[in-house]
């Protein structure tokens, strides 16, 4: 989706495409989505036999919403511009998604894992676990 | 429901974008998960309706409202507080039937359904269906049954989204026997 497009392009396409993807004025409360998520925790449970099952579903969830939030937010914030490093895709998350999804910055930034698992010590740590070949590359493009 | 919450406090807001994209995850996973629309309609009716069940008491705690005196004005709380409150929207109340128990809703805006777009396959799905079963599911609560459906919506290719909503009639208030009384919160709106 792009802010502006030619409309010799989205001639005969729907009127969603020519929409403004700014960010939305409307405000709902707190406690709309909280109530929301909570149903969507008990739908969930309710299909599933395992506490692991249930993250997993969540999880898939997530990821929907991650992916379309990361074309929006690379828009508006990076000028179309996503990044490919692993510390800048980090800052990225710490900075712009946190900021999108709960209004302030991640609190630090540590460590380096991206499989994604919760920890519960001293508060809540996300672990993000990379995968070798990503390091590798990271590596690699430390010259340039 | 034991969080403290007074008036002043708790009116948190978040940007839409989250509510709508987390919204479209649930009713994306729903049509995974059933196999028709009618299936989804149904399911979200339901989810609606205990979300609605939990909502009245946060909105009863976070609004000054009182009792209603009759259904017009149940019509106005609910399109002047209640849907500001949660979605930041005012539906206007029009279409009153002659006998003041039914009237529309018309929404000009929903944050549930910005950037949606519905697919050729789903065109008898209720995008918005969540919502009928929240109105229900709060109404009951305060010893009302309405009935509540999607009489136009802009996703199916109307001009405006409007909800229908009918008054069917008062609930007996539920006090179990004996001295001890609940103290849950009905308080007839």
């Amino acid at each position: 989706m792009y802010q502006k497009m030619e409309t010799r392009f989205t001639r005969g396409k729907s009127a969603i495409l020519e929409r403004s993807l700014t960010r939305p004025k409307t405000e709902v409360s707190v406690s709309a989505f909280a109530l929301l998520f909570s149903e969507m925790v008990q739908y969930c449970q309710s299909r599933v036999y395992s506490v692991s099952e249930l993250q997993a579903r969540l999880a898939d969830l997530g990821q929907g919403v991650g992916a379309s939030l990361l074309d929006v937010l690379v828009l508006r914030e990076k000028n179309g511009k996503r990044e490919t490093k692993v510390l800048n895709i980090l800052l990225f998350i710490k900075v712009s998604v946190w900021r999108a999804l709960f209004g302030k910055e991640a609190d630090k930034l540590d460590g380096f894992p991206a499989k994604v698992t919760v920890h519960w010590h001293k508060g809540t740590t996300l672990m993000i676990k990379f995968d070798e070949a990503v390091i590798a590359r990271d590596k690699a493009l430390e010259g340039r | 429901m034991s969080r403290q919450s007074n008036r002043t406090t708790d009116s948190k807001k978040m940007n839409a974008e989250l509510f709508t994209l987390t919204y479209g995850a649930l009713v994306t996973q729903l049509c995974k998960d059933y196999e028709n629309d009618e299936e989804v309609n149904k399911q979200l009716d339901k989810m609606g309706y205990n979300i609605g069940v939990r909502l009245i008491e946060d909105f009863l705690a976070r609004s000054s409202v009182g009792r209603c005196q009759d259904f017009r004005e149940t019509a106005d709380v609910i399109a002047k507080v209640a849907f500001k409150m949660y979605l930041g929207i005012t539906p206007s109340v029009t279409n009153w039937s002659p006998a003041g128990d039914e009237f529309s809703l018309i929404l000009e805006s929903n944050p549930l359904v910005d950037f949606v777009e519905l697919p050729d396959n789903h065109s008898s799905l209720v995008y918005s269906n969540l919502l009928c079963g929240v109105l229900r599911g709060a109404l009951e609560m305060v010893q009302m049954a309405v009935e509540v459906k999607f009489s136009q919506d802009t996703l199916r290719g109307d001009n405006v989204t409007e909800i229908r909503m009918k008054f069917i009639k008062r609930m007996e208030e539920n006090l179990p026997a004996g001295d001890e009384v609940h103290s849950r919160i009905c308080v007839p709106c």
